[in-house]
């Protein structure tokens, strides 16, 4: 009885996001940074979310640890769970321990993530004394301070250095010891790659894998460059102005086949080392103003494909062996 | 064949920049020496801190070398006069990185492209000074109604369009490209690269192309160089530095490129140990040698001398000396 509860807790997803608006209200006008997106992130397997600037990734992101600006920040609907915890419904003090010990979050630049005056060895104690599910003692804070920075491949005699004492990569590195350190069952990583150069950009990219694998961690990966995304990713969303316009898995969206409008361009405007050809091929236009933006399918006014339905109705959803389309080119036919 | 072709449009030799800091000294530029042809676009790709904006900069005259010269169509800039100088500054501009920081906040687009002329006093009449910003704008594809705009109302590919409006209102020869895309979307940013290779095949333009992305370099070059904390590593054409990689770090940095298919995605690839070194008072040898795989003795022991290894095409390590110069080391 007791093991088959088990199962079923186990087969609970880590992160379920259903119908996610999410608006910032300023100077009287309403900016919609994400509108009604839903995804679901199965234990174990890591989500790519792509997209260009102010496609709504971060904003979503932000939701799923719940520390939007409360402000400006505005979700008028949706349904947010993480291993079958509503967050949205949660009262903040229970979500401050959810946050480092059940989702953890690695943020883009670790040039200004990091405290500059704190040693990183303290700034890594600190995660631990306010999230850690259970009280510990000094010297058990100490030792697994010591644990995680060896975790990521930098010597523990190191934890009396000072952010400034460490290169951008190694930085990174703190960083990502800091989201590590209260064992999160789901880790976001916010384009944590894009401040760094190629080759320490590969080093990071494998350690962020292998643990991963080692910690049996789900992931949800941000990020706008589509080569770190096959690397490390098993599912893809591909983000525009706040929706999601395509899904499927990493087979799906990088196979030949059928592809919304958008990712066909996304991948097109994309240097490509083989190709002799010289010049690119850029998507026209520009993204909308999330502020003001165009009935029907948003990315109508820069698809090459644009027909009199696209500009006036929502696209619909099609689905074939869980790979997602919302475009009006492909009928809308669930199989 | 008239002068112009034969000349290269600028060539530095054995050009050095330090800097004096308290421990010695930051060789950001060790001895470079490179050559680009008129309507060429050299290539120069690294790392952050291995000098390639520092060259950039120095070429185009912004800092003064240490040593070595820079020859702008085979005149050295150095023993200009001030006002030949002055002169020679408008043939050559630079477009910067970031179109966030490099605009200046308080001036409408118009005026901000129209600041390079009012500078060096090429066009004194203001009517048609106006007349050469419409033309301009007209060109980076700008439209007129953004004229009166001021910069944070723009997006960043509009910002860098100005930029580039701005680099070209002296109707430059020569213009040295500082990372113009690494801000951008990838979407925006083959708008903008398409536009600067339309503009050299109009205006028959000569670049020079700093970036850290070999994506970028290779779409846009006829050569490329491949620097490392100061050095030229590897100096050939576009295609030699593809197909052929002959320096263990520009192979590294080609495996290490994330390539968005699927085969990239179950390709094991190696990583390059260590993060990159420190340019304060560099060790002689070679500067690569304590994160290359092929690392040996005479690695280490002095200056790595450049050859040749196919026509056009110099690599600077130990890998690819012939047989007879290694017995003399």
């Amino acid at each position: 009885m007791e093991a088959q509860s088990r199962q079923t807790k186990d087969r609970v997803p880590a992160v379920e996001v259903r119908d996610l608006s999410v608006e910032y209200h300023s100077g009287g006008s309403v900016v919609h940074a994400v509108n009604h997106i839903s995804f679901t992130l199965e234990k174990g397997r890591t989500l790519g979310l792509v997209g260009e600037t102010g496609a709504g990734k971060t904003s979503t992101a932000l939701a799923l640890m719940r520390l939007l600006p409360d402000r400006v920040s505005v979700i008028p609907n949706g349904e947010i769970r993480l291993k079958g915890d509503n967050v949205l419904e949660l009262p903040e003090s229970h979500m401050r321990m959810m946050r480092g010990s059940i989702i953890s979050m690695i943020f883009q630049d670790p040039m200004t993530a990091l405290n500059p005056i704190m040693t990183v060895g303290n700034q890594i104690a600190e995660a631990i004394r306010n999230h850690a599910s259970d009280k510990m003692t000094k010297e058990q804070v100490n030792r697994r301070v010591e644990e995680v920075l060896e975790l990521v491949g930098i010597p523990a005699e190191r934890k009396n250095n000072y952010p400034l004492q460490f290169s951008g990569g190694m930085k990174q590195r703190v960083v990502i010891a800091i989201a590590l350190a209260c064992r999160p069952d789901i880790l976001i990583a916010d384009e944590p790659t894009t401040a760094l150069d190629v080759t320490i950009q590969a080093q990071v990219l494998a350690l962020i894998s292998r643990l991963k694998e080692q910690l049996g961690t789900s992931m949800i990966m941000i990020s706008h460059d589509l080569g770190v995304v096959v690397r490390t990713c098993d599912d893809v969303a591909i983000m525009y102005a706040g929706e999601i316009i395509e899904y499927g898995s990493v087979e799906q969206i990088y196979g030949p086949g059928d592809h919304h409008p958008y990712t066909v361009g996304l991948f097109g405007a994309i240097p490509d080392l083989k190709s002799k050809a010289r010049r690119l091929s850029p998507i026209d236009g520009l993204m909308p103003d999330p502020s003001n933006l165009p009935t029907g399918c948003k990315f109508s006014p820069r698809c090459p494909h644009c027909t009199e339905a696209c500009r006036q109705q929502e696209p619909p959803e099609t689905e074939r062996d869980g790979h997602i389309i919302r475009c009006h080119l492909f009928g809308g036919e669930k199989v | 064949m008239n002068q112009h072709d034969t000349v290269p449009v600028i060539e530095t030799v054995d050009l050095k920049k330090y800097y004096k800091v308290r421990k010695g000294f930051l060789h950001a530029v060790d001895g470079v020496n490179l050559r680009i042809l008129q309507g060429q676009t050299l290539g120069v790709v690294g790392e952050s801190g291995c000098g390639k904006s520092t060259l950039g900069r120095t070429v185009i005259g912004l800092h003064e070398p240490t040593e070595g010269k820079v020859l702008f169509r085979g005149r050295d800039m150095a023993s200009l006069t001030r006002k030949q100088n002055r002169q020679l500054h408008t043939r050559m501009s630079m477009i910067f990185q970031d179109p966030y920081s490099s605009l200046n906040p308080r001036m409408c687009v118009a005026d901000l492209i129209a600041d390079p002329m009012v500078i060096n006093h090429t066009c004194s009449n203001r009517q048609e000074r106006y007349k050469r910003v419409a033309e301009l704008m007209d060109t980076v594809g700008l439209a007129k109604r953004i004229a009166g705009a001021y910069p944070h109302e723009l997006d960043g590919g509009r910002r860098q369009r100005i930029g580039i409006a701005r680099a070209l209102a002296l109707d430059p020869d020569f213009i040295v490209c500082d990372e113009p895309v690494s801000a951008l979307d990838v979407s925006i940013q083959a708008q903008i690269l398409n536009l600067l290779m339309d503009l050299q095949d109009e205006m028959g333009l000569t670049y020079m192309f700093v970036t850290h992305d070999l994506g970028v370099v290779k779409h846009i070059s006829t050569n490329i160089m491949v620097t490392y904390l100061g050095k030229c590593v590897e100096l050939g054409t576009s295609d030699q530095i593809f197909e052929n990689p002959c320096h263990p770090y520009t192979k590294a940095l080609l495996a290490a490129l994330p390539e968005p298919t699927l085969e990239a995605r179950n390709r094991q690839f190696e990583l390059l140990k260590g993060e990159i070194g420190n340019p304060i008072n560099p060790k002689p040898g070679c500067r690569f040698a304590s994160r290359c795989p092929n690392c040996t003795e005479a690695c280490l022991k002095g200056d790595i001398p450049e050859h040749e290894v196919e026509p056009g095409h110099k690599v600077s390590c130990v890998l690819f000396a012939p047989q007879s110069n290694e017995e003399t080391l």
